[in-house]
Order: structure tokens, then sequence, then C-alpha cells
């Protein structure tokens, strides 16, 4: 579904993504790993138009993207979470919902406005409710986003970039910041997802055990470049993985 | 001699990241000084020179420093705009205020010798005085920064005040050396400027400052020397200009004057690393997030109290207007009512879309203007013609809109600036659009056989004119464009990636935002029965942009204080305080333009702020009186969580 070709990223001198190739399928849970500074985020900023390769090609469902900026991206169905919280100050969990959904269906004409047509009618929000409960976090629904704790406000984002049933959910360290037992109850949310949405996921993630549990399939990136793929018991096992976490030889 | 102005601004942003467009105002300060000892009380020159540019301007850095620059230094972009503009436009007329506002004609001059002449440049002697400074204070700057220790400091601060902060430097005092220097960079640009005029007025020094900052932006807001080079070469292609087109020709006569505006838009334009420059503070990350603006809880039996009083008000103004209010006071509160529909359009623009424009006066004289012309020349009845000002404003705001909109904050409203005073320049001196005598006729409307001319019946057109917009700026704000705005202001990067078309939104809220300025420009010259130029100037724009401001940008409320306190605040103060009539004026400026700076406090406006003040003291009172209301309270919130850990 989403097929990622040999990109490269520059930026200045330096090589920040170099030949990168990565697929997801449809409904499949890749996590993507690597050190601070690997290129993982650059990766998801290229995905979603913030920043644009140098070279290579990247399509979604064998369309190409290079053309299309960020929010026509966000329309074909990706879904993305921030490493650093981004959410809208001044509205509540159920209005970024509200947003959300409208927005991917590029709804929201200002005539509609004018007749006073631009609220939001039942079927909508109980959309938003109904992901909202799948979160756990109904009960926070009326709240406005700045009362909600770290990890609500993550589980926030992750409504809004689920809303609109992307086909591709892309998130970038979730469990920054998180302590074990939200980290588990996120773990869980994402295992939810996937099984009532079949939602495809690209998952950025510095704490091993959530990608283990929440991955089919593991991508290393260490200085831009792929040192590894396959299955999680594989990648872990290798040997160039291994260097550039811990920073020593095999031996 | 947009070389000395350009470096004082660059320095200014540069070591506090504010873009001083009070630096204008200091200038006038130290100028006004400067010719007061020499001209009125005979000084010698160099101490009274000394005196206007040391003592004078540190003075007057000091307490701006003390009272308002302190505030804004970590302040968001708009609040530092809208305070400095209001500065820029206070201290004038509070000097004006307390020194007489009399033209001050040839303001003596420094400069020694006759000047001097290579080919067909020439230059006066106070041309070469002031190139001569101006290299100077460049060759200092350029050295303290470089190889000095406060010029290190100066640098780190603007990187981030908080890390200087942690390694144990005071950066307060860092911001106010630096805040000081460019202080009397401006008083030594005044004193050295005036003479070049000719004479001493606040509003050659505000043109000067948005010429200037051409040169500012050419140097990126960053570079000294290159701010210098690029005022040498303004004024060196202001003179080719003026030597090689035709006298009396079109482009002679509109494109000379306007030309800094039009280099400043071009450089905007076309300039690259200029977007995306808004936080290089590394500590950002671990802030937390800005408050929220203030959602208020009202107590449902005080929010139908409040209705009823609302609409027990409106009709009891509408009666009084009918049958006992004398004919002044009515005149007063329809024109009140005209110019609250083009502060609507402030209001939408700012409160609603989170930009600026300060070329809001243009959109309205742009409607001002077609509905005068569409009367004059075929008989369009005015209705028609505020509808179709409204709809030629809209067009041509989305066409500005389009290429500035993506530069946000400070150079959107750079850009808007320019774009105000090369149209007041170019367009707005044509004949066949304003009209042969200073101003073309606009009448009164007339719909059927109802005929508005009185003050009386115009007042209630104007009302229904305000209400139709007002109503518009209210299903804006609650409707899916409002919401997609609203989430733009919170992130714009993750509204995009919710699908949110962010130029779309953003050019959609400016094109509603111009045609009600058009439609509020022809209804406001309709009030005056003609419209010139004079009503619609670039300046006039940016005052009606802080007083809305001030009062409540958020609300179309707000709007309508704006109004009426823009038109009911000169005759209080003359009346009722017996201020004497020249210094109405000046007072009335002085005091919105103070006024704006409260701004950076309070951004949802000071009037608003206190609103919000009183209907929670309301609540409580009404709660102890009947007990608790029955419907469900909110949850009480919690204290906001901090945003983010660090990565």
């Amino acid at each position: 579904m989403l097929d990622v070709q040999e990109v490269t990223v520059r930026f200045g001198g330096i090589n920040a993504l170099t030949d990168v190739s990565l697929q997801v399928g449809a409904g499949e849970a890749v996590g993507l790993v690597g050190p601070n500074g690997a290129g993982k985020t650059t990766l998801f900023n290229c995905l979603l138009g913030i920043v644009r390769p140098n070279s290579g090609r990247i399509s979604f469902d064998g369309r190409d993207l290079a053309r299309l900026p960020t929010y026509r991206r966000a329309r074909l169905g990706i879904g993305r979470t921030f490493q650093r919280v981004e959410l809208f100050a001044g509205m509540t969990a159920r209005e970024h919902l509200l947003v959300a959904e409208r927005s991917r269906r590029g709804d929201g004409s200002l005539l509609k406005d004018m007749l006073n047509k631009g609220r939001p009618s039942a079927p909508e929000i109980s959309i938003a409710d109904e992901t909202l409960a799948l979160l756990g976090i109904e009960e926070h629904a009326e709240q406005p986003v700045e009362a909600l704790t770290l990890g609500q406000s993550r589980l926030v984002e992750l409504g809004r970039a689920l809303v609109g049933d992307p086909r591709l959910l892309l998130l970038d360290e979730p469990s920054s910041g998180l302590d074990v037992t939200e980290t588990l109850a996120l773990a869980k949310v994402l295992a939810d997802v996937r099984a009532h949405r079949g939602t495809a996921i690209l998952l950025v993630e510095h704490d091993l055990d959530l990608v283990r549990r929440a991955v089919d399939r593991l991508h290393v990136l260490d200085f831009g470049r792929t040192i590894a793929t396959g299955s999680c018991a594989e990648v872990l096992r290798h040997e160039a993985v291994i260097i550039a976490y811990l920073g020593v030889s095999a031996q | 001699m947009y070389g000395l102005v350009a470096v004082g601004l660059v320095l200014t942003y540069k070591t506090s990241g504010v873009f001083n467009f009070a630096f204008g105002a200091q200038a006038f300060t130290s100028a006004v000084v400067f010719f007061i000892l020499v001209r009125d009380h005979n000084w010698p020159l160099v101490p009274a020179a000394f005196f206007a540019v040391i003592v004078v301007s540190i003075a007057l850095g000091l307490v701006l420093d003390r009272f308002i620059f302190r505030l804004l230094r970590t302040a968001p972009v708009l609040p530092k705009l809208v305070a400095t503009i209001g500065l820029m436009v206070g201290i004038p007329e509070t000097i004006k205020a307390i020194f007489g506002g009399a033209t001050r004609n040839a303001p003596p001059s420094l400069a020694v010798g006759d000047g001097f002449h290579l080919g067909s440049f020439s230059m006066t002697a106070d041309g070469v005085a002031t190139l001569v400074a101006t290299l100077a204070t460049v060759i200092v700057l350029t050295v303290l920064f470089q190889w000095t220790p406060i010029g290190l400091r100066m640098r780190a601060v603007v990187e981030s005040h908080r890390l200087v902060e942690l390694n144990g430097i005071n950066a307060e005092r860092v911001s106010r050396f630096s805040w000081l220097l460019s202080s009397v960079l401006a008083g030594m640009a005044g004193v050295l400027l005036a003479p070049l005029f000719s004479v001493v007025d606040s509003n050659v020094f505000t043109l000067l400052i948005v010429a200037a900052s051409a040169c500012a932006v050419f140097a990126g807001l960053s570079s000294i020397p290159l701010a210098l080079v690029g005022g040498i070469v303004l004024g060196a292609l202001q003179q080719l200009l003026a030597h090689h087109l035709p006298l009396n020709s079109v482009l002679a006569r509109n494109i000379r004057p306007s030309m800094p505006f039009i280099l400043l838009a071009v450089l905007l334009l076309v300039r690259p690393g200029l977007r995306h420059k808004d936080t290089t503070d590394p500590l950002s990350g671990v802030d937390p997030p800005p408050p929220a603006l203030a959602v208020t809880y009202m107590d449902p039996r005080l929010a139908k109290i409040n209705k009823l009083l609302f609409l027990g008000f409106v009709t009891a103004v509408c009666l009084a207007v009918i049958f006992f209010l004398p004919g002044l006071w009515v005149s007063y509160l329809a024109e009140g009512l005209a110019l609250t529909t083009i502060f609507l359009s402030i209001t939408v623009l700012v409160g609603i879309g989170g930009q600026i424009s300060l070329c809001q006066a243009s959109f309205a004289g742009l409607g001002a203007f077609t509905a005068g012309q569409l009367a004059t020349r075929w008989d369009f009845p005015l209705y028609a013609g505020i509808i179709v000002g409204a709809l030629v404003a809209a067009a041509l705001g989305a066409l500005i809109a389009l290429p500035c909109i993506r530069l946000g904050g400070l150079y959107l409203a750079l850009g808007t600036l320019a774009f105000a005073l090369m149209l007041q320049n170019t367009l707005f001196v044509e004949e066949w659009l304003t009209g042969s005598e200073g101003g073309v006729d606009v009448p009164r409307p007339l719909i059927g056989s109802i005929d508005f001319a009185n003050d009386r019946a115009f007042f209630f057109f104007a009302f229904a004119v305000f209400a139709i917009c007002g109503y518009a700026v209210v299903l804006l704000r609650r409707g899916t464009t409002g919401q997609y705005l609203a989430a733009l202001r919170g992130s714009e990067v993750a509204a995009a990636a919710v699908g949110i078309n962010p130029i779309r939104a953003k050019v959609t809220v400016f094109a509603v935002s111009a045609a009600i300025a058009g439609a509020g420009g022809a209804l406001y010259a309709s009030y005056l029965e003609t419209a010139r130029p004079d009503d619609f100037n670039a300046i006039q724009g940016l005052f009606w942009v802080l007083l809305v401001v001030t009062l409540g940008p958020r609300t179309v409320d707000g709007a309508l204080n704006a109004g009426m306190a823009f038109v009911l605040l000169p005759p209080l103060l003359a009346d009722i305080f017996h201020v004497p009539s020249d210094l109405v004026v000046p007072i009335q400026f002085a005091l919105f333009g103070f006024g704006a700076v409260t701004f950076a406090r309070h951004q949802e406006g000071i009037v608003e702020y206190r609103k919000r003040a009183s209907i929670e003291k309301f609540n409580a009172r009404l709660t102890r009186w009947f007990g608790p209301a029955k419907t469900k309270e909110p949850a009480a919130a919690p204290p906001p969580a901090p945003a983010a850990a660090g990565r």
C-alpha cells in the first residue's frame, strides 16, 4: 500500500536519508527503529510532504505522492501523530475529532457556514464519540485539551488521526513521556485499533517492548541508511543493529 | 538616509526579537526636543544634540523598557507587533500634546559645508553627515557584535533567553543594554534626518520606518552591513528614478513615492529564507503550552438575563434615536455603526483568522470609491454599490492574500502595510477612481420609496448593514471555516496533517474580511456623503487595527465598542472633561495607542478581559442567592499539564 523507493534527503551537506526503501502492506504493522538522529522523523515528514525528498519516489496505493501537499495526502487516508504533542489549543477533545473528520472529507464550504449549516450533525458526533470510546477517553470529550494529562493528550492525537478511518497510521514515538502503565494501555489501544479497523501502522518507537507487542515487522535505520529489515526476532539478533544500539561489536 | 534607520531596526530585531515600529516615534521625539532646544531656547548645536540624542533617548528607552519591552521579549509575534505599532501611534501624539502640534519648519542641522556632487549624484551637507554617522555606527556595531563579550552575550540572548540565564548571565541586563543602544540610534537618526525633510513631522518618520524596513528585510533582519547596503541602494534608486523618469508622467507621479513600498513587497515575495523562521529557541520544547484564551462559562440564568437586557438595550437605543436623542448624538451613533462594520473586518481577520493585516483601510476605501463611482456614473442605488464594493474588495483581498499569506506574522504585517501605502500613492491618487476635487460623492441610501437621507433614518440602515455583517461573522466563527482556522491557530502542521488546506482557509478569511471592510467603507462614505482618500489612508488603518485589538478583537461586541469609542471619545473629551479642542485628537490617539500595549498582557482585549472577570463574579453571586444552577456544570479543569517532554 505504502511504497517508498530509494528516498534521499539532504539538509545542506548532510544526508538525513540515503536510498531508503520501505513497504507497508494493507493492515500490516511495521516498526521503524533506530538511534536518535537516524532519520525516522525525517522519513515521516517526507511521507506527509512536510519535507521534500531530493530523490526517490513515494507512492500510496500506486499513486505518486510527489506533488501532493500535506492536506491532500491526509485526505488520501494517511493519519499521523507527532512526537511533540501538537493539539489545537482551546478546543475540546471532541471538537478535535469533529474537525479532523470533516476536513478529511474535504467538507467545509463558506456558503454552508453562511447558511448556518456548519454545525456538527448527529452522525458526525456519533463517529467522534465512537472513536473516543475506542480509545477509552470518552469521559474527557467535553474538556479543553489543556486540561488533559500528557497520556490523554496523546490519545486525543491518536483519535484525531484515526477519526476519518485512515488506511495508514504514522505514529511518531507515541510512548515518549508516558509511564509504564500508560504505555501498556497504549499498546492495548493499538491492538484494538488494528483489530477493529484493520488500519496499517508505521510506528517509530524507542520502547522495544511496545514495538514487539505492536508490530509484525521491523525496519532499522542508522545514519539515514537501512541497516536491517525483517521480523522482530530476526532483526534484533542482527549484528549491525546491536552495534548501532549498543555501540559495541557483537563479540 | 534609509541606512541608519534600517541599521537601527535590524539591531533591535537582532537583540530583542521585536520589530520596533516605534523606532520612528523615538526618532521623532529626539528630533522635536532638538528643535525646541535650538530654535526656542537658543541652545548651541552640540550640547543640544548631545542632550537630545543621549539623554532624551536613553530616558525614553529606559521608561519603555521598564513598562513595555520587558514584557514583550518573550511574547508571541502578534502582541509584539501590536504593542510597537501602538507606541508608533501613541508616542508622537503624546509629544504633540505636550509640546503643541504646530508644524516645525526648517529644523536646525548639524552639518557643515556645501555637500558634494559626482556626476548625476548630488548630496547635501546633511546627506554627507548622515552617511558618515551611519558608516561609523555600522563599524562600531560590527566590532561590538563580533569581538566583545557583551556582543557575544547579545547574540546569545536572541538565540535563547533562558539558555543564557541558565548559564549564569543576567539576560535582562543584556537585553536592556541592547535596547538602550538602539534607542540612542533612534535619537541619532531623528536629529540627523530631520533636516533632510525640512519639517519635523511624525508622519514622515512613520513612512521612513516602512521604507527602511525594505532595507531591513533585504538584510534578512539580521545583517547590519547588509542593511546599510540596502539603504544606500534604495536611496540611489530613488535618485536615479527622479532623474530618468519623465516629469509629470503617470510613472513619475505615482511610482517614485511608492518605490520603497513596491520594493518591500517584491522583496517579501522573492527573498528566500524568510519563511518558517519562527522559533529558534532550543528550550521552546519544554515550555508549557500558551494559556488558552479563556472560555467563559456563563450561568444559564445569567445568559438569559443578559439576552433580555441586550434586547431591551437595543430597543431602548432605537426608540431613543426615533424620539428624543438630539440630532448630533444620532449622527455620532450612525457614524459609529458604519465604522463598526469596517472594524468587524478586523475582528474576522485577527480574532478568528489569527492573521494581521494593516491594509484594511485600503479595502474600505476601495469599497467606498467603487460605490461612489457606480452611483455618480451609472446611478447605481447605494445598497447595490455596497454589495459590488464588497465584492471588489474581496477579489483584491484574495489576490493580495495568495502571495502574502504564506509569510505570516511580522512579514504579513509589513507586506500589507507596504501594500496599503502603495495603493495610497498610486491608485488612490487617480482621478478616475477617487474624483477630481479630492473626493467622490456617495449618496445616502434609497430603497424603493424609503429614503434614508436624514441621520435618523440612516442610523437604521447602518444598523441593518452592521447586523448582517455581524451575523455573518458569528456564523463564520461557529461554522467549519472558523473551526479550521481555530485548528490552524493551534498547530498549523497538525491541521494540515488532518486534511485542512491552510492556504484555502486563510485566503477565505482574508477575502471575507476584505469584503466586510469594503461594505463598511461604502457605508461609512455614505454617512459622510463623500469618499475621500484621506479618510482611508494607511495610517488611519493602522489606528483602526490598534483600536479593535485593544478593545476586544475576538467578538462582535468588541468591534462595536471600538466603533463607538472612536466616535464618542472626542465629544466626551471635549464636552465633559473640557479638553481644549486642539488637544482632543492627540489625546485620543495617544490613549488608544498606549492602550494597545495592554494587548501584550490580555490577548482577548482589555474589555473582554474585564467582562469575563465580571461574568465570573455574577455567576458566583447568582449561585449564592439562588443556589447552584440546575444544568450540569462542566468538570472542574485541573491545571494544564506540561506540553511535552524533551526528545
